[in-house]
């Protein structure tokens, strides 16, 4: 091992019953850096991890660590933890309901029989202004913000004297904001020496703080990088193995088609629900993209949301091609044409120990109805058919989605509503955290439905998406629609300027 | 929603005890502490037949409480002790833990006469205590069995809850009479006082082709059940059958089989404290002394050959 | 050879594997035990007919109830990730409906006072309701199902007694013991017909409605199922009146095997016995997804092992210690972890089989 290098990985084989998901991946971490670990979905990136902090066992290969002669063994989490390797998730594992300091003491050998609560805040709340993290010791986690929830998940594992810290997936469910403030803390815990390994699908954030890129494609190495060598179209491009220009191409198709005079397929006007946004107005022609826009938790969510009837209204109309309808429930909506793709994949989406099969056909059964079930031939038709069409990668129909990559759980939960061809498609958050490729898959189908003739609501936290593929965007704050963005409004700034108010 | 069920509990208990309020009066003031009535066909007698006799017309003013848990009895023994009864009647659940409500109701006047159970505390605490003796009942069952001079004896015994008292009166009547006679017991195995499980029972004993020729059921449910596997395998029973059948609590359906001549012998497990326990309060009432504390009923068993209708109206439960 | 052991591992990964192993165990030791456990002979009833007996048809016959009560305990379980504890009480009160239907206030009446369907249906709609009870309880004010089903599992047999005053109606019409029993010329125990019209009336219903299907999405996963436009609540709720009507269908069996009912021991600890099924029948306790064909075997391996037990003539005041030792390792061998270990086990082994065979 080289002077200066905390964590060495070489020769990671794993296999799964099928899959050979890591073929002598390396991987080096330094003292001191930011290590992005890029790939797309798929590559091995989370099973290298899962290797790493003892949650698989590898099949073969080495993992060596600073101040630990020869390899290291690895066989649980807690192994993991013992010799320096903790991890933040992008779910937060920690306890809502105990306070910032118990989260960050709990299950901690050092803490004894006996905990000394005193002691215990007073240690919390040093660790907590050490690091510039806003919020008490005696405060119920549940009470902070995700960010910050976050940030103390990883104040809970630099306390804990790790050497390596993974941060997977962090940012996810982070605003800007929130973003900055995690790379502050991560830049000031590089300067104390912590090698971090971060994990991500934001582009931006990769070139904002890390030092250093490690590339995996189909369970393969593809190579280690310094920030400067690898620009961002060359970063996406190994990523994906080929010459990549899709992305530019994009915007040209971009369907324009809101002629003013025509019936709305949906009109809202005053609606309101219970989850604290204002009543808003809303319309969406035949054949149009539009999307919602604003900071996390300015309401977008909420909104469509309450078109679907996935939340509780309690004010306001909704008209479909001019005629007024009653949305109780998801159902009555569906039964209008509509389709809602939501934003907590894992919560809301799918169905995890259910078949890929079951998943993709679920919303097309609901609507058939109790007494009607599809026969087998046609729910593998379906399903055959629509693995095909989206290239979603499973193993059979069979496979429970669970199982599935999260880029290919999405393309299921895709596939389940356009089986039920909608008018309307609703689509919150449909690329977060699935990679470039899909993404830009997505992107396409969208704006392919729209021509087809689909009017289709996207609502996505990068912007760039929206600009791409939005011909009218709706832009909210505080819970409260605030502007309108068409034709050569919607770009960045225009965008930043309207959140903003200014 | 726990909390509310906690609430309801409570209040029911509060109910159950507010029709206990004694107002002071020339009537004997009672209360009766007894196990829930829809625990057997037995309980739901020997409730009857105590409100039968602690009436007004009989002089009486009486409030129930009804449980099946020790410490639900306790909390209601005090409340009548509290209220000022004059007698406090108990059927306990369990015989530990009554010593302190004892004296209680020692010190504030309260007399105490336990029927059916027994518990654990001196007998200064009560006045009397009127008891089955379930030995009994089985060993006059057993003599019975043995004046049958069968030439053999292939028994299969079904016994109840083990550890109940009935139970081991019983069990221990038969045990004894087996190995002292050289009974051979083909079967000896709990129906926790259920006829499912005796049917199971005794159908798996004719599944392995045992022979026998006596079901020695310690309930009438239970020698019921039995009776159903007979039934189904086509296995005559009763007098005059292949199989002789003994059961025991005298239910009336159970002397109306035996009537009937499809059962042979059905032991009584007498409910009707009732009078004997009013024949103490006047004895008491009358300043007269009870010379024996523990009574023990009078229990007849009943012979298929010589049973009459007349035992199964006057005797049935 | 490669085929051979993927057909195993097929096998081995299918979640009848555990239930039929038991069985499997069960039967090789009876064989040693005993071989006669498994003749079956040929009785004459009281009336003349010839019916079969031996041990193997009472187990398909006292396993009847089970087998009815596991298919719905499974479906309550997958939808609601919880248990319904209630189940024995609600056969007395079924019971108890159908009696009081039969008898009126005439605990031992010369004529029935109504056709035996009628009660039954009566005994059922009585059952259902207890199950809409429950099911409300769980589905809308969203209390823990074992708690919920807590309610009538303590009130339930004393329901059952006030539903009869307290009365111990027995029938006396025959044709009422055939249900029990068996059917006049019919050799088969009828409780038996009951359970696969039962198995054939779910297969049905799988087949021709959704059920399976939206309870499966429902029980994994609540929020999503909702945004999918099914209805939990109503499953959830659906789920514990389904319960309801095989419970009464097991009471009917119960009440006409002995033509009577007791209302405190009637069915007891059934309820343990139908959640036993369902676990052993390698289906979750916490939800999601199911086979009830599992369950279903797992209910006969469970009657089996009782059977077993009373043939052995287990000392009485032992026999549930014995239960308990055999449960303990059925439900440890059926436990994921114990399964993964044991697939490690075996691929280590064979890894070094491999090895050994390369050289």
């Amino acid at each position: 091992m080289q002077e200066g290098t905390v964590l060495e990985m070489r020769g990671i084989h794993k296999s799964f019953p099928g899959v050979h998901a890591l073929q002598g991946v390396q991987f080096t971490l330094r003292k001191g850096e930011i290590h992005a670990l890029m790939g797309e979905n798929g590559a091995g990136k989370s099973t290298l991890i899962k290797v790493l902090t003892g949650v698989y066992s590898k099949d073969e290969g080495s993992i060596m660590l600073d101040g630990h002669k020869g390899e290291v063994s690895i066989k649980s989490p807690q192994d993991a933890q013992n010799v320096g390797i903790s991890t933040v998730y992008q779910e937060i594992t920690l306890c809502p309901n105990l306070s910032v300091a118990e989260n960050m003491f709990i299950g901690r050998t050092t803490a004894g029989a006996v905990l000394k609560w005193k002691d215990m805040n007073r240690a919390a709340d040093k660790i907590l202004k050490n690091l510039d993290i806003p919020a008490k010791a005696t405060q119920q986690l549940g009470s902070c913000s995700i960010a910050v929830q976050q940030m103390v998940a990883i104040a809970r594992a630099v306390d804990m004297d790790c050497k390596v810290l993974i941060l997977d997936e962090p940012t996810s469910s982070l605003d800007e904001q929130e973003v900055e403030k995690l790379f502050k803390l991560m830049r000031d815990l590089k300067s104390r020496g912590v090698g971090i390994v971060f994990v991500t699908h934001f582009l931006d954030q990769v070139y904002a703080v890390s030092d250093r890129i490690t590339v995996l494609r189909d369970g393969k190495f593809i190579g280690e990088y310094t920030v400067a060598e690898l620009p961002r179209l060359k970063l996406v491009s190994t990523m994906l193995g080929k010459e990549m220009d899709d992305l530019a191409d994009i915007k040209e198709d971009k369907a324009v088609n809101s002629q003013k005079d025509e019936v709305p397929v949906i009109e809202v006007e005053k609606l309101h629900s219970t989850t604290g946004i204002k009543p808003f107005d809303f319309y969406i022609n035949k054949g149009e993209v539009n999307g919602f826009t604003g900071l996390l938790g300015s309401g977008r969510s909420e909104c469509v949301r309450a078109i679907f009837g996935a939340d509780k209204t309690i004010g306001g109309v909704i008209k479909i091609e001019g005629k007024k309808v009653k949305i109780a429930a998801p159902i009555d909506a569906m039964k209008h044409g509509i389709a809602y793709l939501p934003e907590d994949r894992k919560n809301d989406g799918i169905i995890g120990d259910l078949s890929v099969k079951d998943n993709i056909i679920l919303a097309l059964q609901v609507l058939e109805g109790f007494f009607k079930p599809l026969s087998e031939k046609e729910k593998n038709k379906f399903a055959e058919e629509y693995i095909k069409l989206l290239d979603i990668k499973t193993a059979s129909p069979e496979t429970p989605i669970k199982s599935l990559s999260g880029g290919n759980q999405q393309k299921c939960i895709l596939a389940r509503w356009l089986l039920t061809h909608p008018n309307y498609l609703i689509l919150d958050e449909p690329t977060r955290g699935i990679d470039v490729g899909t993404k830009v898959d997505i992107q396409k189908l969208v704006l392919k439905l729209a021509s087809e003739g689909m009017s289709i609501t996207f609502i996505s936290s990068e912007q760039d998406e929206m600009i791409r593929t939005c011909s009218r965007l709706v832009v909210m704050r505080d819970g409260r629609v605030v502007g309108e963005l068409t034709g050569d409004d919607i770009s960045q700034t225009k965008i930043m300027s309207t959140i903003a108010g200014e | 929603m726990k909390k509310y069920l906690a609430i309801i509990l409570a209040l029911a208990m509060v109910f159950a005890l507010a029709g206990c309020g004694a107002g002071k009066s020339d009537k004997i003031t009672v209360g009766i502490i007894n196990n829930d009535p829809n625990e057997s066909g037995y309980r739901a007698a020997n409730d009857r037949s105590l409100k039968e006799m602690f009436t007004e017309e009989n002089g009486y003013e009486a409030s129930f409480f009804y449980s099946l848990k020790n410490d639900e009895q306790i909390a209601a023994a005090q409340k009548f002790i509290t209220d000022g009864v004059d007698y406090l009647l108990i059927s306990a659940a369990d015989t530990a833990g009554w010593d302190t409500v004892l004296k209680d109701a020692q010190k504030a006047g309260t007399k105490v006469i336990l029927f059916d159970r027994t518990i654990d505390a001196d007998p200064s605490l009560y006045e009397a205590s009127i008891v089955s003796d379930m030995a009994k009942e089985g060993q006059q069952a057993v003599d019975w069995l043995k004046s049958q001079n069968l030439s053999e004896y292939n028994i299969i015994h079904i016994q109840g809850v083990m550890g109940s008292a009935a139970q081991r009166g019983r069990s221990g009547a038969l045990d004894d009479e087996a190995k002292a006679s050289g009974w051979n017991i083909v079967a000896q195995q709990t129906g926790e006082w259920s006829a499912d499980n005796a049917q199971q029972i005794v159908q798996a004993v004719i599944d392995a082709k045992t022979p026998f020729n006596v079901i020695y059921a310690e309930n009438d449910d239970m020698a019921k059940g039995a009776v159903a596997a007979l039934d189904k395998a086509g296995i005559t029973h009763g007098v005059g059958g292949e199989v002789l059948i003994i059961g025991f609590d005298c239910n009336k359906w159970a002397l109306t089989e035996l009537l009937n001549q499809n059962w042979n012998y059905d032991g009584q497990c007498n409910p009707f404290q009732a009078e004997y326990i009013n024949d103490i309060i006047k004895k008491i009432e009358a300043g007269e002394t009870i010379s024996e504390k523990t009574i023990i009923m009078n229990e007849k068993g009943f012979d298929a050959t010589t049973i009459t209708e007349d035992d199964v109206n006057n005797y049935g439960i | 050879m490669e085929k051979k052991t993927n057909i195993l591992k097929k096998f081995v990964g299918n979640q009848l594997f555990i239930p039929l192993v038991a069985l499997l165990l069960l039967i090789i030791f009876n064989l040693i035990n005993d071989p006669s456990f498994f003749v079956i002979t040929i009785l004459k009833t009281k009336e003349g007919f010839p019916v079969l007996s031996g041990s193997l048809i009472s187990i398909i016959d006292f396993g009847s109830e089970l087998a009815i009560l596991a298919i719905g305990m499974t479906i309550v379980t997958a939808a609601t990730g919880g248990q319904d504890i209630s189940v024995g009480a609600v056969i007395a009160i079924s019971g108890s409906t159908m009696l009081r239907v039969l008898c009126g206030t005439n605990p031992q009446p010369d004529k029935l006072l109504a056709p035996i369907f009628v009660a039954f249906l009566v005994g059922a709609l009585a059952a259902m309701l207890c199950g809409a009870f429950n099911g409300l309880l769980v589905a809308q004010f969203k209390i823990q199902p074992m708690v919920a089903t807590l309610i009538l599992y303590t009130a339930g047999r004393s329901i059952a007694a006030w539903i009869n005053e307290n009365r111990l109606p027995i029938i006396g019409e025959p044709s009422f013991g055939y249900i029990g029993n068996f059917l006049p010329g019919v050799p088969i125990p009828t409780p038996v017909f009951i359970a696969i019209a039962c198995m054939i009336i779910i297969a049905l219903v799988q087949k021709f409605t959704n059920l399976k299907l939206f309870t499966q999405a429902v029980g994994i996963n609540e929020e999503s199922s909702r945004l999918n436009g099914i209805n939990p609540k109503f499953m959830k709720f659906m789920s514990f009146v389904i319960l309801g009507l095989f419970v009464s269908v097991a009471a009917l069996i119960k009440v006409t095997r002995i033509s009577t009912i007791t209302y405190s021991v009637i069915a007891k600890d059934i309820e343990m016995d139908a959640i036993l099924a369902v676990a052993l029948g390698g289906n979750k306790l916490s939800g999601g997804k199911y086979n009830i064909w599992a369950s279903i075997l797992g209910a006969y391996v469970i009657q089996f092992l009782t059977t077993t037990l009373y043939k052995l003539q287990v000392r009485s005041d032992a026999l549930p210690a014995y239960k308990a030792v055999v449960v303990i390792l059925l439900v440890i061998i059926s436990a994921p972890a114990v399964r993964d270990k044991f697939a490690q086990i075996t691929k280590k082994i064979k890894a070094k089989k491999a090895v050994n065979g390369g050289v």
